[in-house]
């Protein structure tokens, strides 16, 4: 026995069972999220129960468990028509059905508020709308959505005009203020030339206003009439309707298109109520920017250090206390950065700019306060360490005669540091790029104060001049996880989007780190040499 | 003490070179000529200092923290390891092949033209012209032709080393310092190196540190003897290797110690 551990042999053995552990539990997560993301969008059928008290309970079945009371099994049934029974889901002991049925006509209608309705779609109130008067409900609901279709794409129109002669209009105040602050008696002939240029936009912005009322004012009376399972009824403007869907109905193929197009929605929407409904876009957006970003700042400052660390630096007191600094701020809590980023990106950078740049706008702040350039920044000092450390490493892993062979055909250190060091660095770089990427994009807690918020109205990049607006506040997919599925209103009904989110960010993740690997792996190719 | 260098002219002049790594005294009043076209080699035990005065030559030491170095070392009249004199064009006069080959990892023809495009030479057919002729010299022109856009990292260990001096001569420059170039290598590959260097000779002087007794013997012109930091003897290699005057070198040759 003795001997049998002397040969190494149980070591090895017992290294490989806990990488294959640490596989298994990374793979059972993924897993899980992949499986209550991927489902959510999936339409699920509509039971109707025949409760024993004779009521009747129609709904879709989310989960099953053991009655933790009772003992007896129970099922949790997503019964939707929250504005009627004021909760999305109800549980139901198994013992209290008398009959189930799945009716082929039960509709499922996700609503811009209140959530989803369950029901049955009884007619149709046209209200002005080109609707065939004789054919059946159903036809009319879907004549009537595609008559109403043009007009809410007027209204849309009009909606984007308005928000930008509203940004029109916030800039020339801000150059009225500007021009006030600086000499109002010199500046006076300008100002009111501007003021009477902003006058105009409001007057016009008013009478697009007043027009976009009457639009939407219109646009409600278009009805739909529906009743729930126990035969209330119910009128829903079919402006509120984002889509029906009559799952009982639909066959595998039909199913699947509505699979994607929630998909393309979550993928290209914005988001609703409150975040647990719609789309994802702008968190997507916010992340993907602030990580490239981060890059963008991260990656040069932590090359460079490295490089001066490793190649030209005397190997001194001082450049051990550097590295020695530099690793131990890879360990640093990652809240401790968002305080610091707050207190000097934030309010001494972002104050210092406003005071100098935009003192006429204050106290209002322009970039004093969190927004996702200093969101990158933050994170950029998070991870500059990683970068350095990696970077040092391939640096240091580069055999000595290379340099040498270099130095010694006349090269300078700096010609040799660009020809052949660098570019035999690159995978270990890119090694680096990739560990602070996949960090950035899952850091949550100091964004929080820096300038994530739940929900942004506006992108940090738009087709106004000049386009990426670093001062603007943004949206993350890691906040959006914290924010839908702990301080949501409604967790249960929110719980799904948790999963979803949590899929994107590790789909982000995995996707933005595969392109740096694909590009280390050509590079490694390349220099083979260095093996970091 | 100066070697016997025939009637050759003397390119380096190497006069009470003194040479401490920190405390360590690594030379010693070392004093030696090398002359024009020829072989000099640079014999020894390990740890005797050979491989630190071929570094002076072309101020590789420079790169090492700690070094001082006392006295002179005349190539061509002016003093190398004057602050002023110009590194980068004495590095381009005097090339050197080290002891493990060290190819770029790069292509065998960007290998070759390495030193020519740092120089700021970027013709093309000056670059073409440079590669056929420094393989050609380098004696690997056949084996490498067909492969110049090849990674020079594919090459075998004597071909590697062929293209290292390759990319030496193609600067050209007017002395070579080759250490222990070949104690890496099979003893076909040896073979090839030292046909190449006897090649070579007409064209560049050549300064090599070898181990190995024979291969001084059968490459070299004349011979130089170092124990501890210091030159016990030089001379022309064929006096060297069968009449010694000092009796450490007849020990050393004859296998009694080191």
């Amino acid at each position: 026995m003795k001997k049998y551990f002397k040969t190494g042999e149980p070591y090895v053995l017992a290294t490989g069972a806990a990488l294959a552990l640490i596989l298994v539990m990374t793979l059972t997560l993924v897993g899980v999220v992949m499986k209550n993301g991927l489902g959510y969008f999936w339409p699920a059928e509509i039971t109707r129960y025949e409760l024993a008290d004779g009521t009747i309970a129609m709904g879709q079945m989310t989960a099953r468990e053991k009655n933790p009371v009772s003992g007896k099994g129970r099922i949790q049934v997503k019964v939707g028509n929250r504005d009627m029974y004021s909760q999305d889901f109800r549980w139901i002991e198994d013992s209290d059905i008398s009959g189930r049925s799945i009716p082929a006509d039960a509709m499922l209608v996700e609503r811009m508020e209140h959530g989803n309705f369950i029901g049955f779609l009884k007619d149709v109130q046209p209200n002005g709308l080109a609707v065939d008067g004789a054919a059946a409900p159903l036809q009319k609901l879907s004549q009537a959505r595609a008559a109403l279709e043009p007009r809410l794409d007027a209204v849309k129109k009009l909606r984007d005009k308005m928000s930008s002669i509203n940004y029109k209009s916030e800039q020339l105040r801000l150059k009225i203020l500007k021009l006030e602050y600086k000499n109002r008696e010199q500046n006076s002939d300008r100002i009111a030339e501007l003021a009477t240029e902003r006058e105009k936009l409001t007057e016009e912005f008013e009478t697009m206003n007043s027009q976009l009322a009457q639009m939407q004012s219109e646009l409600t009376q278009p009805r739909g009439i529906f009743e729930d399972a126990s035969g209330t009824v119910r009128e829903i403007a079919l402006t509120e309707i984002v889509r029906i869907q009559r799952p009982n109905d639909m066959s595998v193929f039909a199913k699947s298109s509505a699979y994607l197009v929630r998909i393309k929605e979550l993928l290209l929407g914005n988001p609703r109520e409150s975040n647990t409904e719609g789309g994802l876009f702008p968190a997507i957006f916010g992340t993907v920017m602030m990580v490239m970003l981060m890059s963008v700042f991260s990656l040069p400052f932590g090359v460079i250090a490295a490089i001066y660390l490793r190649e030209y630096a005397k190997d001194g007191l001082m450049t051990r206390m550097v590295r020695i600094a530099v690793n131990n701020l890879a360990g640093v809590p990652s809240i401790v950065y968002g305080v610091f980023g707050l207190g000097f990106f934030v309010y001494g950078i972002g104050g210092s700019i406003d005071q100098l740049f935009y003192p006429e706008r204050l106290p209002t702040p322009t970039f004093g306060t969190g927004g996702i350039l200093w969101s990158s920044l933050t994170l950029a000092l998070l991870t500059v360490p990683v970068v350095i450390i990696a970077t040092e490493e391939s640096l240091a892993s580069i055999p000595r005669g290379i340099r040498e062979g270099s130095l010694a055909l006349g090269a300078t250190r700096f010609q040799t540091l660009v020809r052949i060091l660098l570019p035999m660095a690159t995978p270990g770089i890119m090694t680096g790029l990739i560990l602070s990427m996949a960090r950035a994009a899952g850091e949550v807690a100091p964004l929080m104060i820096v300038g994530v918020v739940k929900l942004a109205p506006t992108l940090p990049f738009d087709m106004n001049f000049p386009f990426f607006h670093m001062d603007r506040k943004f949206m993350h997919l890691g906040f959006h996880i914290f924010d839908v599925g702990f301080q949501s209103p409604n967790v249960e009904a929110a719980k799904p989007m948790v999963y979803v989110t949590t899929m994107l960010l590790m789909g982000i993740v995995i996707v933005a780190t595969s392109l740096a690997i694909r590009f280390r792996a050509r590079m490694r190719k390349k220099y083979q040499t260095s093996n970091f | 003490m100066t070697a016997t260098a025939d009637t050759a002219q003397t390119i380096m002049d190497i006069e009470k070179l003194n040479l401490y790594y920190g405390d360590k005294h690594a030379l010693k009043d070392v004093s030696l000529k090398m002359g024009k076209n020829q072989v000099t080699a640079f014999i020894g035990p390990s740890g005797c200092g050979k491989s630190t005065l071929l570094r002076c030559i072309n101020r590789m030491n420079d790169l090492i923290d700690n070094v001082r170095i006392e006295g002179s070392l005349r190539f061509d009249g002016t003093e190398i390891n004057d602050p002023a004199t110009d590194v980068i064009s004495l590095r381009r006069r005097i090339g050197m092949v080290f002891q493990q080959s060290n190819p770029f990892p790069k292509s065998i023809y960007e290998n070759i033209v390495y030193g020519l495009r740092i120089a700021g030479i970027n013709d093309k057919a000056v670059l073409d012209e440079t590669v056929e002729r420094s393989l050609r010299n380098a004696a690997i022109w056949d084996e490498v032709k067909d492969r110049l856009n090849d990674s020079a990292l594919g090459l075998s260990g004597g071909q590697a080393q062929r293209i290292c001096i390759a990319r030496a001569i193609a600067v050209n420059p007017e002395i070579i310092l080759m250490d222990e170039p070949c104690s890496a290598l099979d003893p076909i590959s040896t073979l090839k190196i030292e046909e190449l260097i006897d090649e070579l000779k007409q064209k560049y002087t050549i300064i090599i540190v070898t181990h190995n007794m024979q291969q001084a013997a059968r490459v070299s012109d004349v011979t130089a003897f170092f124990y501890l930091g210091e030159l016990i003897e030089a001379g022309s290699t064929s006096r060297i290797f069968t009449n010694p005057d000092k009796k450490q070198t007849e020990d050393y040759i004859t296998g009694r110690f080191g």
